[in-house]
């Protein structure tokens, strides 16, 4: 049984290759199910940053057929991308992907939730439905015994964790949106996810600001009342298109004597700056520019990259146990066929034997047969427990044509 | 016996405030290891304080190096209630440390063994010395929450690019926890006071020095809880007030030896 894995990804190919075999979920779905007939299994992981197709019972040329058939690319473009891998390989990928390790950010969330999403969507067989599901595993496994998915990888969600290490809980927590644009926006629903509220958005365009704010269920206001807010705000989130600054220092000073030692967190996602950086001196102000963050997030990172050292060993040892059940499968049919000849044997031992013993009575016949059943059993368990070892250790063929042969299993039906 | 139990403690102890200083280099084993260190002593230490109740003729920490003793095991005790908290192993480091040294001097000053019969009575001493010094371990907690705020806000300040790798509670949650405890330790120390108090008439001993920077030492706690719920004062200034209150803990602590104690 060979494991297959055809696909393409960030690493080698850019995004306007990647897209042209870029699947939602149904599609994805679907493309699987057309690749499972007759036998086979099929699983398509399908995001971003790659499409994956993972087989069973099909060759790699009819991965590339599939995937040139969704692809509006000639073959001569579309092929060189792909990447082939098999068995011990494909099994390490696969784990690698669901850890994050293979992804731009290691250590993201989102992969094990997508390839969650390819296994329910794929049209797996015992084989990959095994597969996904240790893979899955490994994955949780490395987030719960690492660091690697604790540290915020973008600028915007590491405002909120820096919201967190000055408030704790963020729920109830009041935020002034100064700006309507994108980025402001991103952060500040980035804090609405961990549980603080837009409580004011102020914007120098009446309409857009009072449309962002209805959305947000807060308090439109303009620019020029951002001061008076600044009294009950926790979070300030600014980023306009301002030529100067929105915010100085005199600005917050007289608030911050009202505010009572209270925190005030500052974040000035605008280039040029929003806010007057002299406002950081001021007590219980934090200020945090575009730059301190991609510092905070650049350290993170290198962070999650120590961790990743740990978390692939935790891959490679859950990988090497897929391995080890996966070359236990060669010597399945050998035990099994043991087993049988066995039985065989013992089954046709007993109905000789029950003319010599005479009539049984069924108790006595009871024991017999679980006597027998005993002896058999003890004799095959240590060979069983060595063939599955050899298995393990790459020799299993060898083994289990050594058994076929010393036991000539399956030489009648030669 | 009493003996024979010091050391494992004092060694649990050692083990926890080193992996405190592991932890604040990498997080994460090594704050489990002081976690488990932490809890381990604490066992121990109690056990000694019961084999201490038990063969002691009266109340056994009368000394100063007895009350020592027990002051270490309500500070590692209150630690204990918020240290196991991942967010707060890093208040490890500013509690085990002087726990440590401080169990140390209790055993050199013979406060770890069975102690010698007290002038004062058994009741009186549990209720004024257990109140006092559940107060002042609540204290010291207090000012250690309070000195980790100020850490985790110069942090802050000078915009450390660890600060989201090496995590530290919250400044919210350390202002309000410091304010809490200090809300529990102040009526302790009320009626550890007021027990005090009532002895000194009955006997119509004099009024000394330490008993003087207690009140103080009151009045300062009362006043920080008053401006805290009254006028809602925090941050910065708050977590100041509580490090220099804590100073007069510090001088009651090294009077009482002087004063006090046989």
């Amino acid at each position: 049984m060979t494991l297959v894995l055809v696909g393409i990804s960030h690493h080698r190919t850019p995004i306007e290759v990647r897209e042209t075999v870029a699947l939602d979920r149904d599609g994805a779905g679907t493309l699987a199910a057309r690749l499972a007939g007759d036998g086979a299994e099929a699983i398509c992981l399908s995001t971003c940053n790659r499409t994956e197709l993972y087989l069973v019972g099909r060759s790699e040329a009819d991965a590339e057929a599939a995937l040139l058939e969704i692809s509006s690319l000639p073959e001569s473009e579309l092929v060189p991308a792909l990447y082939r891998l098999r068995d011990e390989a494909a099994t390490l990928h696969l784990f690698r992907v669901a850890a994050g390790l293979d992804s731009l950010v290691p250590g993201e969330g989102e992969i094990l939730g997508q390839v969650r999403a390819a296994h329910e969507a794929g049209a797996p067989g015992p084989f990959l439905d095994r597969l996904f599901r240790h893979a899955l595993r490994a994955g949780r496994k490395v987030r719960a015994q690492t660091a690697i998915g604790e540290s915020p990888a973008s600028v915007s969600s590491a405002a909120a964790a820096l919201a967190e290490q000055v408030f704790g809980e963020l729920r109830g927590r009041r935020i002034l949106l100064i700006g309507a644009g994108k980025v402001g926006e991103l952060a500040a629903r980035n804090l609405l996810s961990r549980g603080a509220e837009i409580s004011f958005v102020a914007n120098r365009g009446a309409n857009r600001g009072a449309e962002l704010a209805r959305r947000f269920g807060a308090e439109p206001l303009p620019l020029d009342g951002v001061v008076d807010r600044l009294l009950t705000a926790d979070v300030v989130v600014s980023s306009t298109s301002a030529p100067g600054f929105v915010l100085r220092r005199e600005d917050v000073e007289h608030v911050v004597r009202a505010r009572r030692g209270r925190s005030l967190l500052l974040i000035d996602l605008a280039v040029p700056r929003d806010l007057d950086p002299a406002i950081h001196e001021l007590e219980g102000c934090f200020l945090y520019d575009v730059d301190d963050l991609e510092a905070v997030v650049g350290e993170t990172l290198a962070g999650r990259r120590r961790e990743a050292g740990r978390a692939e060993a935790i891959v490679a040892s859950d990988a090497e146990r897929f391995r080890e059940w996966q070359a236990s499968l060669d010597v399945v049919p050998a035990i099994a066929s043991l087993r049988a000849r066995a039985e065989e044997i013992r089954a046709a031992e007993l109905r000789k034997a029950e003319g010599r013993l005479g009539r049984l009575t069924e108790a006595e016949r009871s024991a017999v047969e679980a006597v027998t059943a005993q002896i058999v059993n003890k004799l095959l368990h240590l060979p069983t427990v060595r063939l599955k070892q050899a298995a393990a250790a790459a020799d299993g063929v060898v083994y289990a044509e050594a058994v076929r042969h010393l036991f000539g299993l399956g030489e009648e039906e030669r | 016996m009493a003996e024979l139990l010091f050391w494992p403690a004092l060694i649990a102890y050692g083990e926890a405030a080193l992996a405190y200083l592991g932890e604040a280099r990498r997080p994460g084993l090594p704050g489990r290891l002081a976690t488990w260190g932490v809890r381990l002593g604490w066992l121990v230490q109690t056990a000694l304080l019961g084999v201490q109740a038990a063969e002691a003729e009266g109340f056994p920490w009368s000394t100063w190096a007895g009350s020592l003793n027990l002051f270490v095991w309500l500070v590692v005790g209150a630690y204990l209630i918020w240290g196991c908290r991942a967010r707060f192993r890093l208040l490890g480091l500013a509690v085990l440390p002087p726990a440590v040294v401080l169990f140390a001097i209790a055993w050199v000053g013979g406060g770890t063994g069975v102690g010698v019969p007290s002038r004062y009575g058994s009741a009186f001493l549990v209720f004024h010395v257990g109140l006092v010094l559940a107060a002042f371990a609540g204290f010291t907690l207090s000012a250690a929450l309070s000195a980790l705020f100020l850490w985790q806000e110069r942090r802050l300040k000078r915009r450390e690019t660890s600060i989201l790798r090496l995590r530290a509670p919250s400044l919210a949650t350390l202002d309000e926890l410091s304010a809490r405890t200090i809300a529990v330790a102040l009526p302790a120390l009320t009626l550890g006071i007021a027990v005090g108090l009532l002895r000194l008439r009955s006997t119509g001993s004099p009024v000394d020095a330490v008993i003087v920077v207690t009140l103080v030492t009151w009045v300062v706690y009362a006043a920080f809880l008053v401006g805290r719920f009254r006028f809602g004062v925090r941050g910065r200034r708050s977590a100041l007030y509580v490090l220099a209150g804590f100073t007069l803990v510090l001088v009651v602590r090294l009077g009482l030896p002087l004063t006090h104690f046989s």
